[in-house]
């Protein structure tokens, strides 16, 4: 098994298992890039209306092929079939948001639903109409690899190709939409026209991705890598890049995978490839992830328990607190029985201090962002100039003797 | 614009203490603004003096913002005119900067400081030039003059609501334009962000630059604006702050939600 997953990965597996090796890595690419202004526009769920919108396109230019006397699975006019459907789709759910009372969520629900539910009758059609045929149109639904040609391949990277060179160019102006769209709007941008641009972007995403992960499971591609990449970044260009790494790593690993094993499905491992890429990320990710955050909370919470066990210890005040006793153990400035140690009490006097310092800064920078700095924990020292906090020790006067 | 046309407007500045009426930076003519079928403003007719500071005036929902979004094109307008230095919108879009309210974003978005800045200059970046050394420098120059220099670097959720708010302006000064508009810069903004907007406002009308600000706060407008338009659907008022900025045209525009012992405390100029 392990065996048959490097030499996957090093495409010598065999020549359908390398095609859909790159074909899914430079798929994952353009879906985790496209996807990522949709997610940054909080529209994520468009695509999943947009894919399923494809379906009913693939069964009439599937019927359309057969009544004009072809073959009826040539996967280009399949695919622009899908692609004129999910632009009807797509319209769809932007009429229903602009020109009726209905909310977005609704409008893709709807359009979801009714366009799935009408490619569902169809391909029931086709499979009844046409039984000699065996036309394998469900394989859109979950994708299929079995039969993967050279030229589906080339459709792929094509169709990734312009998307990418469709975002170089436009991630000005759709960042803008994304995070301002009313200041977008006033440096002269169309925001209704970058707007169908980017579910544009995401359909052709969509469409060149039927054959390989299937309408279902393509939404995962365009919406599980820029959220996996956010976590990592906090510059717009590093998530769009970022993303489609993530994609296309998801893509190629996940197909490597799928071909180490039989009857191991690929869209839905290069799925879950991509889900195990966010899981890490939420776990593990330096700022926003879920480990750091719950580091910096411990961190905080130490920082408050030692300064208000210094300020107890300078008033002489008993602490009961189990936590503010053991970190004040740890530093040692208490002994095992909570009488202040010679440098606890030095700590002490030195945060009294600065308590009093902070008080007087309050009055004097009154509203000014000095004091809005101030958050109970950091030492003046770290905020103010050391020329602000002699003008404040003079108006304190000398400090008082350390007791 | 051109560093030619700066260079022109200042000089201007210096020999004339009053340049000539030209073209105004800002006239509305009949504008009707309507979400649904109940107006939100209602055949304004308005003109900005080239020059002014202007506060726009009115108690909530009196349609101050969307006035200022249907001079930009953002809400479309159901009739009216909008003229900027005479000529159409479209054609003149280019000198306008907005400043939109704070809380219209999400200040979640994956974008650092100076990236909100660089924003500012998307019209002359175009689609594809690039960021150089010098657009940098600009930007970072703006967030100087608003004082938000050493939060370049920072994620645009780690700041304040003043901070952000300087940050819009300081976006809006990369803009390098000719008027002004800012929808409620002032809303729950910290005193010193007040005090570095407002530094800031003066300093472009010192640069003969036309602000125009959707206004709330009564207290200070005799202050800061020297031009004011009241409005409550339609236009009550508007003229110098002297003439304009009367107990009288107040209890028009805010009705019986003002007391007259809240407008007595204004000190305001006796007609």
């Amino acid at each position: 098994m392990l065996s048959a997953f490097v030499d996957a990965l090093l495409l010598q597996a065999g020549y359908n298992a390398a095609l859909v090796a790159i074909g899914a890595a430079l798929l994952g690419i353009a879906a985790g890039s496209g996807g990522t202004f949709l997610f940054l526009r909080k529209r994520a769920l468009v695509s999943d209306a947009v894919a399923h919108a494809t379906l009913p396109g693939v069964g009439i230019a599937f019927m359309l092929m057969v009544a004009l006397g072809g073959d009826g699975r040539n996967l280009p006019v399949l695919l622009l079939g899908s692609a004129l459907s999910a632009g009807i789709g797509l319209l769809a759910v932007e009429w229903i948001t602009t020109r009726t009372r209905l909310a977005e969520d609704t409008a893709i629900g709807a359009v979801l639903s009714v366009f799935f539910g009408f490619g569902i009758v169809l391909l029931t059609i086709i499979q009844t109409m046409a039984s000699g045929y065996q036309a394998g149109l469900e394989g859109f639904l979950l994708g299929s690899t079995a039969g993967m040609l050279f030229a589906d391949a080339v459709v792929i990277a094509l169709g990734g190709a312009i998307s990418v060179a469709f975002i170089l160019v436009l991630r000005r102006p759709m960042t803008l939409v994304a995070f301002d769209p009313e200041f977008a709007a006033a440096s002269g941008v169309n925001v209704r026209r970058m707007d169908l641009a980017m579910m544009g972007l995401v359909m052709a995403v969509t469409v060149i991705g039927l054959k390989l992960v299937g309408l279902i499971l393509v939404v995962a591609l365009l919406i599980i890598p820029p959220v996996t990449a956010r976590l990592w970044t906090e510059r717009t260009e590093r998530v769009v890049l970022l993303s489609g790494l993530i994609g296309g790593f998801s893509g190629y690993v996940g197909a490597a995978l799928s071909a180490s094993a039989p009857h191991l499905p690929t869209g839905a491992i290069i799925v879950l490839v991509g889900f195990a890429l966010f899981a890490l990320s939420l776990l593990f990710a330096p700022v926003r992830g879920i480990l750091a955050a719950l580091i910096r909370r411990r961190e905080f919470q130490l920082r408050v328990h030692r300064r208000q066990g210094l300020l107890a210890l300078a008033r002489n005040e008993a602490i009961f607190d189990g936590l503010t006793l053991s970190v004040l153990r740890r530093e040692g400035l208490i002994r095992q029985d909570a009488v202040a140690t010679e440098e606890g009490r030095a700590a002490a006097a030195k945060t009294l201090r600065d308590e009093s310092r902070w008080a007087v800064a309050r009055e004097l920078y009154e509203d000014a962002a000095e004091s809005a700095r101030y958050d109970g924990l950091a030492p003046i020292e770290s905020v103010l100039t050391r020329d602000a906090i002699a003008e404040i020790d003079r108006r304190l006067g000398p400090p008082a003797p350390a007791s | 614009m051109s560093a030619a046309t700066l260079e022109l407007a200042s000089d201007e500045g210096r020999q004339i203490a009053h340049p000539a009426p030209a073209e105004s930076p800002l006239a509305v003519r009949e504008l009707t603004v309507s979400y649904g079928e109940k107006p939100a403003v209602f055949s304004v007719d308005a003109t900005v003096p080239a020059g002014s500071m202007t506060a726009i005036i009115g108690p909530n929902g009196a349609g101050k913002s969307t006035l200022l979004k249907a001079a930009l094109g953002i809400v479309p307008r159901i009739s009216g005119r909008v003229l900027v230095f005479g000529q159409p919108l479209a054609q003149a879009m280019h000198r306008i900067a907005y400043v939109p309210q704070r809380a219209s974003v999400d200040w979640d978005f994956p974008t650092r400081v100076l990236d909100v800045v660089l924003m500012g200059l998307y019209r002359e970046l175009g689609l594809l030039g690039l960021v150089r050394r010098q657009h940098r420098e600009r930007a970072l120059a703006c967030l100087e003059r608003v004082g938000m220099a050493e939060f370049a670097g920072r994620q645009i959720g780690q700041l304040s609501g003043g901070q952000q708010q300087r940050v819009f302006l300081a976006r809006a000064l990369a803009q390098n334009a000719d008027l002004y508009l800012l929808d409620e810069p002032f809303a729950g903004v910290d005193a010193a962000t007040e005090k570095a907007i407002i530094d800031v406002l003066k300093a472009l009308k010192a640069e003969q630059r036309t602000v125009v600000c959707v206004h709330h706060d009564l207290a200070t407008v005799t202050q800061y604006f020297d031009h004011v338009l009241l409005i409550n659907l339609r236009k009550i008022a508007e003229g110098p702050v002297a003439t304009a900025f009367t107990a009288e045209n107040l209890q028009k525009t805010y009705g019986g939600r003002l007391a007259t012992a809240h407008i007595d405390q204004l000190k305001l100029p006796t007609v």
